[in-house]
């Protein structure tokens, strides 16, 4: 039976979980929404996620399923107006929780997992000519002997500064294309490899992102992940389609970051606005709505609706059903509400919402990102046209 | 516990309406919508699926199933996918049934469920709406007034779904010292009620065919046993909510409609020397308005559970799915035309009805209930 209650053991787990993460705000200004500073391992008044984990001993078989509720958790978390630490959220966690690590695990050999599995490997694909069109990137791979030489420059690199290494993207065929793109770790420290750069951003300050250069970058051969060197005819490699769908898999993740900081906006708004008098009556018809009061509701349906089809996205992974479309469809609307709610946010909220006395103007800066990374909403959109028009990506374009 | 799986009755309710939706009600649209009437077979058509029938309690000689606001979103979203106003027409009497189920004492339950569960359709519809411009549900003009053991009922409810043919009607009027919903009550009206005037709508410009009357009430007195729910009256809030959802259902099924009718259209027309899907700029509006059916189920589908399980969250929910719904289903229906160009504009097409269909769905509240 379709049902959208949790179950009390859950909204007990979402609250707390809230909770904690607003334990940190008034540190979050400095240490969260900054480039270099790095915590401690606890701040002061700081609630950490163990008081939330052994609530999980209390759900039951017929609870909302994990998947499912990791989201609302997801969600939950990054409305909070400080920082939950040590909550995985369904990757894995400690310091091995980089991007490069899922695809490692994904499209790794055996010898290389266990040779690299406990390094924290960022990802790299990203360069400055080249974003969403994975497939015309430029870094080159040769085989020389038994090294591969690496010669082009990656931005956007995350957690590239204090990670390891990277699963750098590189063509060994550019008349290929896709075909010829190979992933090849590369450590940190191996010759011609430079960190530029760490990037200053509008938000998401505490994670960091690199700018890397490869300049006749030499690796052992048995860096290619996955170990296949040939380049096969129509159609892409097979660890292409490997990272490609680490990218299905976390689609529902990366909305639920979006509909969350739409959410911790919104939440902010509905508190302040109530303390001056303005608050939303749900009773009352549409038409006896002021007009901030109609911003509000339009802001907190729009918010509901995303996180509608982030859970439906991972209720179905959690019904073992196929979900590539549903993640693209959750994926493009957190994407949307990340930009308009904050945005929404701040306009009812007036003047004062740009200071950095409250929250809510990071909400917006840190939320921003989640339309643009790992596929943006137009990308989101081509996906979606192509499968509900039955085209191929060479038909539309 | 958070579940998007229907039951197994509502995917076969579901599945055997869109059928039905899809063969019977679709192809019959346009004609239909021209003649601006109702033919009785759409009507005893729908009521052979036995909806109505199977949510009135055994007692009363029906099928005894749940009342599920749930299982009404599903069964309206699947004839919406057909035409909107055979649907409207098919499951308005599901108003004044659930609304029975849901506040009606014994005696009315017994005096009026049994008929619903026969094979002759029965025509009773809701009266909410009224003249004024910026009607809302819970400042109505129409008054019910304490006199002896009876009411005194005067006022002016338009709209009024399958008024023409109705043998009674559920009217909502209002304490005249209260105020809000929480003032409102429902009465069982039968039509033959002295100072009862029933006269036909000139015309609409959406749900034409769908029959509608205006009601005009002038000191109508009714006996004590009237009010819907006796004393305790009714939960007017609840009873709003599942109207407002029930157009939301109906308008959900017709936006995905229009989509998925606009799409391989996108594929045969040829501009410029490619199929216009494969053009950004209609590819980009296709794909927003799947994500946006897709969306607005799930709003829908959370009011309709919220409602059936009288969850304290259901006004909201309810509020939420009515305004996301409102702002995404004319899009839709908009978009959908503009898609086809001057072909979306002539009769020949059923996309100006969907339209004007969208529009009307999203400024009423019904004809049609969860």
């Amino acid at each position: 039976m379709a049902d959208f209650r949790l179950s009390e053991v859950d909204q007990k787990i979402l609250d707390t979980v809230i909770a904690v993460g607003n334990s940190t705000e008034r540190h979050t200004r400095y240490y969260e929404d900054h480039e270099d500073e790095i915590p401690p391992a606890r701040l002061e008044g700081e609630r950490g996620f163990e008081e939330v984990l052994p609530m999980f001993g209390e759900r039951k078989p017929d609870d909302t399923p994990m998947m499912t509720f990791m989201m609302a958790l997801s969600i939950a978390r990054g409305s909070a107006r400080g920082v939950t630490r040590g909550l995985g959220l369904g990757m894995p966690t400690g310091r091995a929780a980089g991007l490069g690590n899922a695809a490692l695990q994904s499209a790794g050999t055996a010898d290389q997992k266990a040779k690299w599995g406990s390094l924290f490997l960022a990802m790299s694909i990203t360069e400055p000519g080249v974003g969403s069109d994975t497939k015309a990137i430029q870094t080159t791979a040769r085989l020389d002997g038994d090294e591969w030489v690496l010669n082009g420059d990656k931005i956007f690199v995350t957690d590239g500064v204090r990670s390891d290494g990277a699963i750098v993207w590189a063509t060994i065929d550019k008349s290929a294309g896709r075909a010829g793109i190979k992933s090849f770790l590369v450590l940190k420290g191996a010759p011609g490899f430079e960190l530029v750069r760490k990037e200053k951003k509008m938000g998401i300050r505490s994670s960091d992102t690199a700018a890397y250069a490869f300049r006749d970058c030499r690796i052992p051969r048995d860096s290619l992940l996955g170990g296949d060197e040939t380049v096969p005819k129509g159609g892409g490699s097979a660890s292409y389609r490997g990272v490609m769908k680490t990218f299905n898999m976390t689609r529902p993740a990366v909305a639920s970051g979006g509909v969350s900081k739409a959410r911790g906006a919104l939440d902010f708004a509905i508190e302040e606005l109530a303390k001056e008098g303005v608050s939303v009556d749900w009773s009352k018809s549409p038409g006896q709505r002021s007009a901030v009061e109609q911003k509000l509701v339009e802001l907190e349906a729009d918010t509901e609706a995303a996180a509608l089809t982030v859970l439906h996205a991972s209720w179905l992974s959690d019904m073992r059903q196929p979900n590539n479309l549903e993640s693209s469809i959750c994926k493009a609307k957190g994407g949307e509400v990340c930009r308009t709610i904050p945005q929404g946010a701040m306009e009812v909220l007036g003047g004062m919402s740009i200071s950095h006395d409250h929250v809510v103007e990071k909400f917006l800066r840190d939320g921003r990102i989640s339309d643009i990374y790992e596929g943006t909403g137009q990308i989101q959109r081509l996906i979606i046209a192509r499968e509900i028009l039955g085209y191929s990506s060479e038909e539309l374009t | 516990m958070i579940s998007f799986q229907l039951t197994d009755e509502q995917a076969m309710i579901r599945d055997s309406l869109k059928a039905f939706g899809a063969e019977v009600l679709a192809p019959a649209a346009r004609s239909i919508d021209e003649a601006g009437d109702m033919p009785g077979s759409v009507i005893q058509a729908g009521w052979d699926f036995g909806l109505l029938a199977a949510s009135v309690p055994e007692a009363y000689g029906g099928g005894g199933a749940d009342r599920s606001c749930m299982t009404n979103a599903v069964a309206l979203e699947a004839l919406g996918g057909g035409c909107a106003s055979q649907g409207a027409a098919i499951m308005a009497p599901g108003q004044f049934v659930g609304a029975l189920l849901d506040f009606g004492t014994e005696e009315q339950k017994a005096e009026h469920l049994p008929q619903f569960a026969g094979e002759t359709p029965v025509a009773c519809s809701l009266a909410i709406q009224e003249s004024q411009f910026g009607f809302v549900a819970e400042n109505q003009r129409t008054t019910a007034v304490r006199k002896g053991n009876g009411w005194i009922l005067n006022g002016d409810k338009r709209l009024v779904p399958l008024g023409e043919q109705a043998s009674h009607f559920l009217v909502l009027a209002r304490d005249p010292e209260g105020s809000g919903l929480g003032a409102v009550s429902a009465f069982i009206v039968p039509r033959d009620t002295e100072g009862l005037t029933v006269a036909a709508e000139a015309g609409t410009q959406g749900l034409k065919p769908l029959p509608k009357a205006r009601l005009t009430l002038s000191d109508v007195a009714l006996p004590g046993s009237a009010r819907l729910g006796g004393d305790a009256g009714i939960d007017a809030q609840r009873l709003v909510s599942q109207a407002r959802v029930g157009a939301a259902a109906l308008v959900l099924g017709l936006a995905r409609q229009a989509t998925d009718f606009a799409i391989p259209y996108a594929r045969e027309r040829v501009a410029f020397g490619e199929a216009i899907g494969k053009k950004q700029s209609i590819a980009f509006m296709l794909a927003d308005m799947h994500i946006e059916c897709e969306t607005m189920r799930w709003m829908v589908w959370k009011a309709a559970s919220l409602l059936e399980h009288n969850d304290p969250g259901a006004a909201k929910a309810a509020a939420l799915a009515q305004d996301y719904v409102r702002r995404r289903a004319v899009k839709i229906a908009d978009d959908a035309l503009q898609i086809f160009g001057g072909h979306g504009f002539i009769r020949d097409l059923p996309l100006e009805m969907w339209l004007r269909n969208a529009r009307s769905l999203t400024v009423l509240d019904g004809p049609v209930s969860v």
